[in-house]
């Protein structure tokens, strides 16, 4: 395994290709739950959990059961052919998240309440959340940028599902911090709540351009 | 085969996951009281924190597991109070509907001012900086923090640079309690008409130096000639009010040289009847001597009697309790109109 490409994909999602300010996703919760500190951690965490797991299962849905190379439908058919489903990864991606993060939300229920209460109101609004969607949409598109043409191997979806909830996570943490502050600063009377909000997300991307000379 | 498997694998998977959920569901279903929820229906949906729990479901959850008790929602009231109490099958209790006053009365105009503070608009952040530009340490910041941290804008900055309260928007959770760092917001029931309107806990002088409103703990209100009930005792330089339902303290918000008081009723002006003898012997005079107001009681020539002023009469009712021939009674409306 090449260590060095997994820390190279760790990098891209979490600072050069970061989900919410170079891709623009998840931009929902990025401004619905940046207002408190406290929140945005208990977000970011939950989003971690959830990328992973979703990177972990939808790779294994559409390797065996989507992509006709590596699907397991061959051995089921006459002529050992299994049929081209990858047109239908977006259906099926969202169904195995969705159902994913119901289980996940029942399980941490029943078996540490205290986790549950302090993820639990957050798991809900990722079931359906774009980046999430989105993490496991790159993890089969590939990354030519770094030189993967073709869909990522089982190991670099995880770590790409992990670093970019790890991103997703530093943003939110950065963000409520800064709205934090925003609260108690002198701000025109237009401006002030979400407008502000949105041009302070604007300079964060804009300082996040940054990454971009990265080479690695 | 192409649209077949399509169908065959989305419907299949789905109904496996469906099947996994509802099988989880069973096993990991956790038992929540159902009061829980029949509370959190009837609690006002806020969760202003006034009862110290995180929110209405919080609060709906220390109710049934008797971690708190069930007249805390202030905002919900007596109605909110006696559901749950028919919900827990408990008696409720007497509920006291509160309300928050301001204990400043030091505007820009009374207060002196020190310097101008131009920090962050916050009291706390004031109070932390030099404790504001109001030379009294005690007294109302200005800022607006209990405005801001009130949740049903029952509140807003008055024209002289302190806040104000909407009684009729007040529910009395406290949170402006809670937000005021120099402790100037108080609770007190909806019935207490009558409250002081200063903390200073300074001596007379040091008060009179910063404020013309501040109370300056001269403890005429305290004297048992002004409050006979003993309704207002001294506690280092500031009387306190022990409230009752029928307190009458009209005298000693009359009495009150600094007017530090806030009387939010008018009390009805007195009459003497017929029964006045003057007291038989003309110098005893006991409503004269008793009546806080100068030159409210005076002696009628024509009728012989004694005649109270409806104009200066402040309502204290002293002089009816001291009246040997109970001559002192209550004008009914139309005596007031007629005079």
């Amino acid at each position: 395994m090449d260590l060095k490409l997994l820390l190279i994909i760790a990098i891209y999602s979490i600072f050069i290709q970061n989900f919410v300010l170079t891709r623009f996703l998840g931009l929902c919760p990025f401004i619905g739950v940046s207002k408190k500190m406290s929140s945005a951690v208990g977000m970011g965490f939950a989003v971690i959990f959830v990328m992973t797991l979703a990177s972990a299962v939808t790779w294994f849905v559409y390797n065996y059961f989507l992509d006709p190379t590596s699907s397991i439908l061959k051995y089921f058919s006459s002529n050992g052919t299994a049929p081209d489903l990858t047109f239908l990864r977006t259906i099926a991606f969202i169904l195995v998240i969705a159902s994913l993060v119901q289980f996940i939300e029942m399980f941490i229920q029943k078996t540490s309440p205290s986790l549950y209460r302090a993820l639990g109101i957050y798991l809900p609004l990722i079931t359906t959340n774009c980046a999430v969607f989105g993490v496991a949409v790159l993890n089969i598109d590939g990354n030519p940028t770094i030189g993967i043409e073709e869909k990522f191997t089982f190991i670099q979806s995880v770590v790409q599902g992990f670093s970019a909830g790890i991103g997703f996570l530093i943003i939110l943490v950065l963000m409520s911090g800064l709205r934090e502050k925003l609260e108690i600063k002198e701000v025109p009377e237009s401006l002030k709540g979400v407008p502000i909000a949105f041009i302070t997300a604007g300079l964060m991307a804009i300082a996040f351009l940054g990454f971009s000379g990265l080479s690695l | 085969m192409l649209v077949l498997a399509p169908v065959l694998i989305l419907g299949l998977s789905g109904i496996i996951f469906g099947a996994i959920l509802a099988y989880a569901s069973k096993i990991f279903s956790v038992k929540v009281d159902p009061r829980i929820d029949e509370i959190y229906e009837v609690l006002p949906g806020s969760n202003c924190g006034a009862c110290g729990a995180p929110g209405c479901l919080g609060y709906a959850e220390c109710i049934v597991t008797g971690r708190s008790e069930m007249d805390l929602c202030s905002p919900g009231g007596e109605d909110v109070l006696k559901i749950i109490a028919e919900i827990l099958g408990t008696e409720a209790k007497e509920f006291v509907k509160m309300k928050a006053v301001v204990q400043c009365k030091g505007g820009k105009e009374e207060a002196k001012q020190l310097f101008e503070y131009n920090g962050i608009e916050d009291c706390s952040a004031a109070e932390l900086v030099a404790g504001g530009g109001k030379a009294c340490v005690y007294g109302c910041l200005g800022l607006g923090s209990c405005v801001r941290a009130c949740p049903y804008n029952a509140m807003f900055m008055g024209p002289s640079e302190l806040p104000v309260v909407i009684e009729e928007l007040c529910t009395g959770c406290g949170l402006c309690v809670k937000a005021c760092p120099r402790d100037i917001m108080k609770l007190v029931p909806v019935t207490q008409k009558i409250y002081l309107c200063c903390v200073s806990k300074d001596k007379g002088k040091a008060v009179k130096d910063v404020c013309t409103v501040g109370c300056t703990g001269c403890t005429l209100c305290a004297n048992p000639k002004t409050t006979p009930s003993g309704d207002i005792v001294m506690d280092g330089n500031l009387p306190v009010i022990n409230f009752t339902k029928n307190i009458n303290l009209a005298a000693a918000v009359h009495k009150c040289p600094t007017n530090s008081f806030v009387q939010e009723i008018e009390f009805e002006p007195l009459g003497i009847n017929e029964n006045c003898d003057k007291c038989a012997d003309k110098t005893a005079q006991l409503c004269v001597k008793t009546c806080p107001v100068k030159n409210c009681i005076t002696l009628n020539e024509e009728k012989d009697i004694y005649r109270i002023n409806q104009e200066t009469c402040i309502g204290c009712r002293l002089c009816k309790p001291v009246c040997p021939k109970d001559a002192v009674e209550l004008k009914t409306e139309e005596e007031v109109v007629v005079k």
